[in-house]
């Protein structure tokens, strides 16, 4: 019943219908028609402001600059030194490990998230029975913590666990999570199949949108149920899968509970580590925040690059 | 439907394909239930059904011994609190504002609310933790946990296009009698978006309630963290010395799953699968 709900997203835009009148308005109130409306959205500004306008480029300042952690209240020197906090990151062979290893977590997990979340929307879609049951059921990975699954994760793909239990002579030496080839793919899976029912939500309310003639009319050209999906729903779907591209893209990089819990730490030897990590180990753990802040520089540049692609290839030209 | 068309061949598959799934996506929380009431932990094939030789909730006792999960779950229960308040109080304000209410900076705004969603958090740490627990002092404090996700920006775009979809008659005739707009939002505007709010509720209580890496970086002390947190620091350094490790792993797990999961299926009716997509739409 919800489904018929479809994006009521554009259906009053705000500023519509603004007439000379309004115009005229605005020149006796310098704040709008309801300057009530600034006020009311006053609290939520000044968080912006406070939590993620401010913290972005004191971060990106931090980066340049030779920052290390004083007693509050105390006036230190931070002197300017260039690039020198981005030469120091990645002369370190480990944060190249790390960027290398998201790479390997992004190649495996993006395909397969797009692949099986918009598999099983579509098979979700047309059905009439269970449907409530199922969709509750692939969603309630995404809503649970990380740190809860982890710990059964750790129980199935641990040396004998049920896994490998059942792989029996197949089972890989080492075991996943303590293998230098498996650590990294294990944990891509992980979060691939932690995250789908999200995806599986946003894939069934973009098929909400394609309309029921094209499937209709592809079905009078002979078209199966193959062709159809090739042809109808796939291209249907573009703009949630970009969507999907960009949200699993920046969720891979934001990687950091899955290689600290499942792996400890990134282990064996950082094949799992991801940036965030070394973030972590680097800037709090070793005190080092503005090499930290630069690796950080450096991941965001890379996942706008990541996503500027995935835009102009996957985006059509709309 | 089109469904008619399909052919018994390709309805089976379909079946299938959502059968397996919802055993990929289930069998883990079944396992993690089984393994948490495990004497000894069983991890064979046979393990995964229920022995009533090997159970105990022996698991429970020990992980609460361990870290006190009522402490957890409290601190859990405030720092989520904090984000709720946060987001309803203020969240509501703006979504009303950005809706229903012409002012300069409205576009700004709400331009402001869906770019937040991108602005990757790994960045943020960094300056986030020089200027929370350092500069403030907020470290081992509810406020520096709460802080960052004070206000979720979803849940503003989410009230907003709620908000969107009321008639503006309805306010304008309210407007005419002289209602203030606090009372409009009061009154009229909030009662009439009440499943929207449940959803809202939901979303915003899955991020303070799972969140892991911040509160483990502003909370050292062990008697304010919040149960991810206590649990994940149980997984990383004690379990090892535990007589059943997987045992009291998955029991804490448990204990910090139940809550959510309970809370979705009970309120599951209400969520709708559209809020989301239209929330990091925009």
């Amino acid at each position: 019943m919800t489904d018929t709900l479809t994006a009521p997203v554009a259906s009053r835009p705000p500023g519509a219908g603004k007439s000379s009148g309004d115009r005229h308005g605005r020149k006796r109130r310098p704040l709008g028609r309801n300057p009530l409306g600034l006020l009311f959205s006053a609290p939520y500004l000044l968080f912006v402001l406070a939590i993620f306008a401010y913290p972005l480029i004191y971060s990106v300042w931090i980066s340049f600059h030779d920052f290390f952690f004083a007693a509050p209240g105390a006036q230190v020197d931070r002197p300017f030194v260039g690039f020198a906090n981005f030469v120091t990151a990645f002369s370190d062979p480990a944060v190249i490990r790390s960027f290398g290893n998201v790479g390997i977590f992004l190649l495996i997990n993006v395909p397969l998230t797009v692949v099986l979340s918009l598999l099983l929307a579509t098979a979700l879609n047309r059905i009439t029975h269970f449907r409530g049951f199922l969709r509750v059921s692939y969603y309630i990975p995404y809503l649970t913590a990380s740190v809860a699954v982890v710990a059964v994760w750790l129980f199935l793909f641990n040396g004998n666990g049920l896994v490998n239990q059942i792989l029996g002579p197949l089972a890989p030496k080492p075991s996943w999570l303590i293998s230098e080839q498996w650590a990294m793919p294990t944990i891509a899976l992980f979060v691939t199949w932690k995250q789908l029912g999200f995806y599986i939500l946003l894939y069934l309310a973009a098929l909400q949108a394609v309309p029921k003639e094209l499937y209709e009319s592809a079905a009078t050209d002979g078209a199966g149920g193959f062709r159809s999906f090739m042809s109808v729903t796939v291209p249907g779907v573009r703009p949630a899968t970009v969507l999907v591209l960009l949200v699993s893209t920046v969720t891979g990089a934001n990687l950091f509970t899955e290689p600290y819990l499942l792996t400890g730490g990134g282990g064996p030897n950082g094949a799992s580590a991801s940036p965030v990590l070394i973030m972590y180990q680097e800037g709090l753990q070793q005190g080092h925040p503005d090499v930290a802040a630069a690796i950080g520089v450096v991941l965001v540049i890379v996942v706008l690059g990541i996503a500027w692609l995935q835009n102009r290839f996957a985006g059509g030209r709309d | 439907m089109h469904d008619v068309r399909m052919s018994r061949g390709a309805r089976t598959l379909r079946a299938v394909v959502l059968a397996l799934g919802a055993v990929a996506f289930l069998f883990p929380f079944y396992y993690m239930v089984i393994g948490s009431l495990q004497a000894k932990p069983d991890p064979t094939i046979a393990g995964a059904f229920p022995n009533p030789a090997n159970i105990t909730g022996e698991n429970y006792a020990q992980i609460n011994d361990r870290i006190n999960l009522f402490q957890g779950l409290l601190n859990s229960g405030i720092f989520t609190a904090g984000v709720l308040i946060g987001t309803m109080v203020f969240g509501l304000l703006v979504g009303y504002a950005l809706a229903q209410l012409q002012w300069r900076g409205r576009g700004v705004t709400f331009a402001l609310a869906l770019l937040v969603q991108v602005v990757p958090f790994q960045l943020l740490i960094i300056p986030l933790y020089v200027l929370i627990a350092r500069d403030y002092g907020l470290a081992d404090n509810y406020l520096g946990m709460i802080l960052p996700f004070f206000i979720n920006s979803t849940a503003v775009i989410i009230f907003r296009q709620y908000f969107l979809q009321l008639p503006r008659e309805l306010f304008d005739a309210a407007r005419i009698d002289g209602a203030s707009e606090l009372k409009l939002l009061w009154r009229i505007a909030i009662p009439l978006v009440r499943p929207a709010l449940i959803t809202v509720v939901l979303l915003t209580f899955i991020g303070p309630w799972n969140e892991f890496l911040w509160p483990f970086l502003v909370t050292k002390e062990t008697s304010l963290q919040p149960l991810a947190v206590s649990l994940a620091n149980y997984i990383s350094n004690v379990a090892s010395s535990a007589s059943n490790p997987f045992g009291a792993t998955l029991a804490g797990a448990v204990v910090l799953a139940a809550p959510v999961v309970v809370l979705f299926i009970v309120f599951q009716r209400y969520f709708i699968s559209t809020d989301i997509g239209s929330g990091v739409k925009g």
